[in-house]
């Protein structure tokens, strides 16, 4: 036993402690046990009353017993008769019991809330505290009834001790968390934001933790906190590293408090006031150089503290997203750790240099490190080092080195761990062909995924390359070729003979002109295979079949026989034993016209989001937004142009088949088309099984027609615009930041967060808005409706398409918005959301960032044509100028991405000037073409811009102005 | 924070603070599954690592493993920090610690982890005020018992 004399040992809970660690068995421990709760039960139970002492001991016996894993159903009264016992030492082991073993037993709920009262009301600080303690342990809602009204009092009134402050602030913590309903708003709530000047850094160190919780769910009435953050900070960051005695941690000054008000003020954007703001980013600097001094101590701790506050710093830095110079150098001392000798800070600054990818500023300064990533990929210890790199490489790829990663996660996949290879195989599906040029590199791409890790690869990925090659001519008879090939290896995964099977049934007449591929030749080697194969599998095979009949009349014969066999038309499975028969009858019965519109080649499928997104989203679970904003923006590179869209539009207008794992292949004239529609096909994935019935239907619109036209025409299931239910303010923080740029975080609170990611074309946009779920906890009765008001309504048409009611705990739901832009506007329209979140009701409303910027288009132009232009448009109420200061440092890139961004073609070497910008485009409504030119000439050593705008509509250069003047 | 848990490198649980509200199934899982997934990990490797949706934090101190998780957006370094300065706490109280101390006084490491520690968060990171509070309590405790029969 050790010796330790401080307070009152318990002689019996030693002894019994020492018997059950001196079992040898299980079953031994077990029998000490029930002999001991047999004693305890029969001491409760007797008729002598036990004095406190004892009641204590077999309550601190019965606590052991329950924290070794073992049941324990009474004692519980014992607990509660303990505290109210005015022996702190039996009270404290009562309290212990309680918050330990909670127990929703209303009869003893109102006891124990009785006795946490009497404390409460005791004005003993250490009585108080713990009473305190208890309530934030257990933080049932029976405690927030009784207690949220009380605790905030506490906290506040003038003559709390500081410890007890303490803890009121973490207990009031803690029910807001449980209960937010429960705890009352008031005007407690500037005097808990006046903590941030308290004294005892015990105490702000408390307040800072409630008010980050607070701040997050509503942000307007916690404001004030951000200057008294920043200012305390200030303090602590320029502190000598002994000022603060005991709240020094190795030589690291208050790193813990430091760490919570960076935290805190990540829920709000960059201070508006240029002098906090000013002094914030001094901090920050300050910060940064800090962690660059040489150690103070050798010791870990102190690395370990000073390294926390400054990770914490670098997240304030991304989430405020707004001074490149600052993420440069984030960028660059995160690089520094890349090859630090601890694990730990390898694996954090990877993590963090994923989210620094995904800013535009210092997008590029990520990329600088992609060797030492490699490596790191190649060479790292800790397979959750190596997942983080994996990531990295993911957030940093874009055209320039897509080829580079993909290789070489191709390369790292045939030795990668198995827990993360499916991961792998979907980023490198999702990198190859989102920066595909060329599609041959895709489909080699997508073909060494299944050679190297065939296992892996899910439905989703095969299903999409053969959608993509399919939409795509010009990489067809590559596509056909290659899998012919890969088909030689003698054992080949199933995943390939599917691919191989769909393709050459396709496609296989392009390769069928070289002896080395003719026709019977590649159905011999797709039937070698078949008998290795599951079901699923050779019923497509069949299918194949069945295509190679009306591609290559010459082996009609030899499919048939194929067909004919018993093995075939009396396989045991139906599905095979159906195909083969509808099959060997349609070739046996149908002209060769007949079959040849029968079995014509699949038409285009419809663009959609790629599945393999969707995959990865959930594989990924909340709190990614970022990647999935960047997983769309590949969406639309892949989709491309305007001619996918119109097949789009015929495929959408065909009536849906039903699911075709339900539907035989024959029944009638409709469902032939599904040939290929894989059996096992319970999801509609891709598009596979359930929207191929179109070719029956009209002939593919014209080429011009836009999907998102047809939208607008023939749409019966327009969302309709609901009137505003009573919302809150409408929050536009994030507003401005999506003048010049369509994809990022709109919103977020502690529920919620708002991704959008548009698209713009002419008159018409659409937008996709990611709604995620960042509790674990499903949302009820979803509804999200947009709203235009007043003139708005005549200016913009936005139709929501309707999403699901639900939202899953750490899910995210899509919604489309299309819209329209038919006269210009200034007006932005309101997102209304609402939601029901563990049976409160929730209401958002946010400003949806459509400006009129959006409907712009480029216009290249000469100087000549630029000046006679800017000429013919002179007259007054044409132009607009603004003068105004300089908001964000004056680089030169910067302004010419915002520009670009802002929708104009940026023209070079038009100006005189070569330190001026001039920009010129056409913003296009549905009733009229507004063109538009801009000038903005900088001034570096006044630090200010004069911006004109001169359009043929004076309304439009007023809109214009506004919004470009905010940006700099 | 949403809990914390202390386990020998033999996987016997030796403490466990909840700060979320979780049934005692759930519990048990978690506590099962974590202490597999980290004593399978070896000594060199990193601290940290995802788990579900949260993150894990842990660090060993001779025969016991200290593991903290943390939701996403939680700084990793200052949890590694929180588990050393709880150590500190432990070993000054008791005068270096060792895991016997904490099996025969479970009730004592519950007091003093409430005491650094409450609702997840920190309460006082000062060294000198989180004992200056046990000690007081202690005195309080032996006053008493001189009094009693």
């Amino acid at each position: 036993m050790p010796a330790v004399s401080k307070g009152d040992g318990m002689r019996g809970l030693a002894v019994f402690i020492s018997d059950i660690r001196n079992c040898k068995s299980k079953e031994a421990e077990i029998k000490r046990i029930n002999k001991e709760l047999a004693n305890i039960r029969s001491k409760f139970k007797g008729d002598k009353a036990l004095d406190g002492y004892s009641k204590k001991k077999y309550v601190c016996k019965l606590l052991f017993i329950f924290l070794l894993g073992h049941d324990i159903d009474f004692g519980h009264m014992e607990a509660v008769n303990l505290l109210s016992s005015n022996k702190y030492t039996e009270k404290q082991i009562g309290y212990l019991f309680i918050s330990v073993l909670v127990n929703s037993n209303s009869d003893l709920i109102s006891l124990i809330n009785n006795a946490i009262k009497n404390d409460l009301s005791s004005r003993n600080p250490t009585f108080m505290n713990l009473a305190l303690h208890c309530i934030a342990n257990v933080g049932s809602r029976e405690m927030a009834e009784a207690f949220a009204a009380e605790v905030p009092r506490i906290l506040v009134a003038g003559d709390t001790m500081d410890s007890v402050k303490q803890s009121a602030a973490l207990c009031l913590l803690r029910l807001n968390r449980t209960s937010p309903d429960l705890v009352p708003m008031g005007e407690w709530t500037t005097r808990v934001v006046h903590l941030l000047n308290d004294q005892h850094l015990g105490v702000v160190t408390a307040a800072t933790s409630l008010i980050t919780t607070l701040a997050q769910k509503s942000p307007e009435d916690f404001k004030t906190s951000v200057s008294l953050a920043v200012a305390r900070l200030s303090r602590i960051v320029s502190s000598a590293s002994t000022d603060l005695q005991d709240y020094t941690y190795y030589f690291v000054a208050a790193p813990w408090l430091s760490v919570k008000l960076l935290r805190l003020l990540q829920c709000y954007p960059p201070p508006e006031d240029g002098a906090i703001r000013g002094r914030l980013t001094e901090c920050l600097e300050t910060i940064l150089n800090k962690a660059q001094e040489p150690p103070k101590s050798k010791k870990v701790q102190h690395s370990n503290a000073k390294n926390a506050v400054l990770f914490e710093a670098i997240s304030l830095i991304i989430h405020h997203d707004s001074e490149p110079t600052l993420l440069v150098r984030a960028c660059n001392q995160l690089g520094q750790f890349l090859q630090h000798r601890e694990t730990n800070l390898r694996y954090l600054a990877l993590e963090s240099m994923c989210t620094l990818a995904s800013s535009e500023f210092s997008h590029e300064a990520v990329k600088t490190h992609i060797e030492t990533v490699i490596n790191a990929l190649k060479s790292e210890r800790d397979v959750s080092v190596r997942q983080r790199a994996v990531d990295l490489l993911y957030a940093m790829c874009d055209r320039s080195n897509a080829k580079q990663i993909v290789a070489e996660m191709l390369s790292y996949l045939e030795t990668a761990d198995y827990s993360i290879r499916e991961e792998i195989v979907l980023k490198v599906a999702i990198l190859a062909e989102k920066y595909a040029v060329d599609y041959t590199w895709y489909v080699d791409t997508i073909l060494n995924l299944i050679r190297f890790a065939g296992d892996y690869v899910s439905d989703e990925v095969w299903y999409r390359v053969i959608q993509i090659v399919i939409n795509r001519d010009e990489v067809q008879g590559y596509a056909a070729k290659t899998v012919f090939e890969a088909l030689q290896a003698p054992a080949c995964h199933e995943n390939l003979v599917k691919v191989g099977g769909y393709i050459l049934g396709e496609f296989g007449n392009l390769i069928a002109g070289d002896s080395r591929s003719s026709p019977l030749i590649q159905f011999d080697l797709l039937h070698s295979k078949f008998h290795l194969c599951s079901v699923p599998t050779r019923a497509l095979l069949l299918s194949a079949y069945i295509k190679f009949i009306n591609l290559f009349p010459e082996v009609k014969g030899t499919i048939q026989e194929v067909l004919r066999s018993d093995s075939q038309l009396r396989n045991a499975d139906v599905e095979l034993q159906q195909r083969a028969v509808e099959y060997l009858r349609l070739s046996c019965i149908a002209s060769t016209d007949i079959l040849a519109t029968v079995l014509e080649e699949m038409p285009p499928f419809p663009e959609r989001e790629s599945s393999i997104l969707a995959k990865l989203k959930r594989k990924k679970g909340p709190g990614n937004l970022h990647l999935d904003l960047d997983e769309n923006r590949k969406e639309r590179s892949v989709n491309g142009g305007t001619a996918d869209h119109s097949s789009t539009t015929s495929n959408a207008k065909a009536p849906m088949p039903p699911q075709a794992s339900a539907v035989p292949v024959l029944r009638s004239a409709g469902p032939l088309f599904q040939v290929f529609a894989s059996p096992t096909t319970s999801t509609d994935l891709l598009g596979l099984g359930s929207t191929i019935a179109t070719q029956n239907s009209a002939p593919p619109a014209s080429k011009g027609a836009s999907l998102l036209v047809d939208v607008f025409s023939g749409n019966t299931a327009a969302f309709p615009v609901e009137t505003p239910v009573a919302v809150g303010p409408v929050a536009d923080e994030n507003f401005s930041r999506f003048v010049c740029k369509n994809n990022g975080v709109l919103y977020e609170n502690q529920l919620l967060q708002i991704g959008l990611k548009s698209e713009f074309r002419q008159n018409l946009g659409r937008m996709y808005v990611f709604f995620g779920n960042k509790t674990s906890t499903q949302f009820m009765n979803f509804a999200a409706s947009v709203v235009c008001q007043d003139a708005l309504q005549a200016q913009l048409n936005v139709h929501a398409k309707p999403a699901d009611p639900t939202v899953d705990g750490g899910a995210q739901l899509q919604q489309i918005l299309n819209i329209e832009c038919v006269s210009d506007f200034v007006d932005a329209p309101v997102l209304n959301i609402q939601f029901r979140y563990g049976g409160t009701l929730q209401n958002i409303a946010v400003k949806l960032p459509i400006t009129l910027n959006k409907f712009f288009q480029p216009t290249e132009m000469t100087s000549l044509d630029f000046f006679q232009r800017w000429k013919q448009l002179g007259a007054p109420q044409q132009e607009v100028q603004n003068i105004f200061k300089a908001r964000h440092s004056m680089d030169i890139e910067v302004t010419k991405a915002k520009i670009m961004g802002f929708g104009a073609a940026l023209l070079d070497g038009v100006d005189p000037n070569p330190f001026n910008f001039v920009g010129a485009g056409v913003i296009h409504t549905k009733t009229t073409q507004v063109g538009c030119l801009l000038r903005l000439e900088p001034n570096t050593q006044a630090q200010m811009y004069r911006l004109t705008l001169r359009t043929s509509r004076g309304t439009v250069s007023q809109r214009l102005c506004d919004l470009l003047s905010e940006q700099f | 924070m949403q809990f914390m848990l202390l386990f020998s490198r033999q996987g016997k649980l030796r403490l466990q603070k909840w700060y979320v509200p979780l049934s005692d199934k759930e519990r048990k899982k978690i506590s099962r599954d974590l202490v597999q997934t980290i004593l399978a990990r070896k000594p060199k490797m990193c601290s940290f690592l995802e788990w579900r949706d949260l993150k894990i934090v842990y660090k060993r101190y001779a025969s016991l493993y200290f593991c903290c998780a943390v939701e996403d957006q939680d700084n990793e370094l200052i949890t590694l920090e929180i588990i050393h300065r709880y150590v500190e706490l432990l070993d000054k109280y008791f005068g270096s610690v060792c895991e016997l101390d904490i099996i025969f006084n479970f009730e004592k490491a519950y007091f003093i982890l409430d005491e650094f520690l409450l609702g997840g968060e920190a309460q006082e990171t000062s060294k000198k005020n989180v004992l200056k509070a046990i000690e007081q309590a202690d005195l309080l405790q032996e006053v008493r018992l001189l009094t009693d029969p």
